[in-house]
């Protein structure tokens, strides 16, 4: 099994740049800066079948041909990595950022060829504190081969490349609102039409996307279209890091054919359940996903099939619910970090996130009402696609509906017997006060 | 009033950016970098040199949650409160964090070393229960290992 992505991660000591071209790395940028036109590569990328990482899985050389092209574009264009991976149970960009630097570096370079941006960003978390170091390191041997700054390999193509580290907000994942707080302003998403192709970075043609999507790049660039959908088990091309964490035997984060389904992941690859624990269910890809249980595990982890089994494969790293953790406990945790994540924008969002979280707290502390499933309920339709400017609330709005669909009973427990059953009062979560905020 | 090396680090800043008021998060981060946090002194004083309202400079602070608007400790605690820590008990850590240090979210010790807060995912899943001491990462945390590992920061 090939593993293009992750063959050459060492978390111990990333490959220097001298390293990485040993083993073929930066090749791609020669072949294609001095044999292959811009539209050239957006065709073969679009042809590659490759997809979106960062969640919504949109098909990414079609995202870059909207990207006005030729003399009349409007300049500067700018290209931006978004590494903010701030979804709750998600952390393979961490993995390639701390792994392989340079592989995301080449992705970029050669994808900002392709729309022929001027200035490239990599929106990085503040936690990711290795990553932010070894990227100024790799920055500089970069500029110093001639793979970054002026007149790139002779090909009088120009790029600059900077590193942003964010001062911490979820929504700053969300490409819009990312697009804000690079111009430093609040991270609220923007509406759309524009769209950044057209309208981004300070009002400039922009292209955002996920630091797995730029580290397939290279490699399709130097295999082509046929290796790349080849790697795949479905018909979305190429690999896909997925990861399993939870009460498994062996959490962790693996690069396979896109498509293994849930049990191959969950079994061969996470080793299983802790001893003592059984699976209930698991969110595939990230807190913004809805549900799975036993009885999907043989759903196949591409984009198609997830969706077809009611949820979505999102960033694909999976969180397992075991039989001793409380759904309702679980999806209050989870709807705490979306109240609190909330950029405030619009209401449904702003005022109804914090009254679910209000619900399930009531409910987990043994005060829960009859007609608050009802309520929930109606939050979940109030919230969902449709109602709300940007995609966090309907992202909030999955686990939540779909765990009233599979683990209703455990709802209906807590209101009737007036507790939790997973734990007695004492333990359950206490609200944190607002003075958390510093 | 900014020192000389907060000007010129926002210098090099805005020289990245097409107009002045863009470098404010950068602007943030600088000073805060420098004293720890920021002081109201210190949004009008960003504010005078970005040439905008302090009330602007206040709206973008205070959206951020790692732009610190009262003073912290000398070291600030990040416990991921997210949902794989949850399930791999990060609460334990918490309990424990709070009996040790006498704090709880969102305060500081007395002797002013620390301060504790909750942390969105940090991003290990695979090595909850973590957290984050300065710029230190700390995975797969047992209560036990917790002293010793404050130990050092004292
Ligand atoms: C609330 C919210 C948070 C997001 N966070 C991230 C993130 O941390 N990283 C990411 O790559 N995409 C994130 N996205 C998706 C981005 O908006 C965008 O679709 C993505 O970066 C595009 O890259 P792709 O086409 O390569 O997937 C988020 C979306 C939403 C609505
Ligand atoms: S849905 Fe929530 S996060 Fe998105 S714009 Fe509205 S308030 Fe902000």
């Amino acid at each position: 099994m090939e593993r293009p992505l992750t063959k050459n991660i060492n978390q111990a000591q990333p490959l220097n740049l001298k390293e990485y071209e040993a083993v073929g790395g930066y090749a791609a940028v020669r072949k294609v800066i001095q044999g292959m036109t811009p539209q050239e590569v957006q065709k073969v990328v679009q042809d590659s079948t490759l997809k979106g990482r960062g969640g919504a899985g949109f098909n990414t050389g079609m995202k870059w041909s909207f990207v006005p092209m030729g003399p009349d574009a409007r300049h500067p264009k700018y290209l931006i990595a978004n590494a903010d991976e701030m979804e709750p149970g998600t952390f393979k960009d961490r993995l390639l950022l701390e792994g392989n630097p340079h592989q995301l570096i080449e992705g970029m370079i050669l994808s900002a060829y392709a729309i022929q941006a001027d200035i490239s960003y990599i929106f990085l978390r503040w936690a990711y504190r290795k990553a932010a170091q070894l990227l100024r390191k790799c920055f500089a041997e970069a500029y110093e081969a001639g793979y970054l700054g002026k007149n790139i390999l002779g090909s009088g193509w120009s790029l600059e490349m900077y590193l942003h580290t964010g001062v911490g907000r979820y929504i700053c994942g969300e490409e819009t609102a990312l697009l804000n707080a690079l111009e430093g302003k609040r991270a609220t998403p923007r509406a759309k039409p524009p769209f950044p192709q057209v309208s981004g970075l300070f009002g400039k043609p922009t292209i955002v996307n996920n630091v797995e999507t730029f580290c397939c790049i290279p490699h399709i660039l130097n295999n082509g279209v046929e290796w790349f959908k080849g790697l795949s088990k479905s018909e979305d091309g190429g690999t896909k890091i997925y990861g399993v964490s939870g009460k498994v035997k062996r959490p962790g984060a693996w690069e396979l054919p896109m498509g293994v389904t849930m049990r191959e992941l969950l079994e061969e690859h996470a080793g299983g359940m802790l001893d003592g624990y059984q699976f209930r269910g698991a969110l595939p890809g990230g807190a913004s996903t809805d549900f799975l249980t036993a009885d999907h595990l043989d759903v196949k982890m591409d984009f198609k099939s997830v969706a077809a089994a009611g949820s979505r494969l999102g960033t694909g790293t999976m969180v397992v619910l075991d039989d001793a953790t409380c759904p309702v406990g679980f999806v209050h945790n989870l709807q705490h970090f979306f109240a609190q994540e909330s950029c405030g924008w619009c209401t449904p969002c702003r005022e109804g996130l914090p009254w679910v979280e209000k619900i399930l707290l009531r409910m987990e502390q043994g005060r829960g009402k009859t007609g608050d499933i009802e309520l929930l309920e109606m939050h979940s339709k109030m919230l969902g696609p449709g109602n709300t400017f940007c995609a966090l609330a309907p992202g909030a709005v999955e686990p939540l509906q779909s765990a009233l669909k599979y683990f209703r009973e455990d709802f209906e427990r807590h209101i009737i017997e007036g507790k939790c059953p997973y734990h007695s009062a004492t333990e359950a979560p206490k609200r944190f006060s607002k003075s958390m905020v510093v | 009033m900014l020192s000389e090396t907060e000007i010129h680090a926002i210098d090099h800043e805005v020289s990245l950016v097409p107009y002045k008021k863009a470098a404010v998060i950068e602007a943030l981060k600088i000073v805060q970098q420098e004293r720890g946090w920021v002081s109201d002194e210190s949004v009008e004083a960003i504010a005078d040199y970005l040439e905008i309202s302090a009330a602007e400079v206040d709206s973008v602070a205070t959206f951020y949650n790692l732009i610190f608007r009262r003073p912290v400790g000398r070291h600030v605690i990040l416990l991921c409160d997210s949902i794989s820590c949850y399930v791999m008990g990060y609460q334990t850590l918490y309990e424990a964090l709070q009996q040790q240090l006498n704090v709880k979210f969102g305060e500081t010790t007395a002797d002013k070393n620390f301060t504790l807060l909750p942390n969105a995912c940090l991003g290990c899943c695979d090595h909850a229960p973590a957290l984050m001491i300065g710029e230190d990462l700390y995975r797969d945390v047992k209560v036990e290992e917790l002293e010793g590992i404050l130990k050092k920061y004292v």
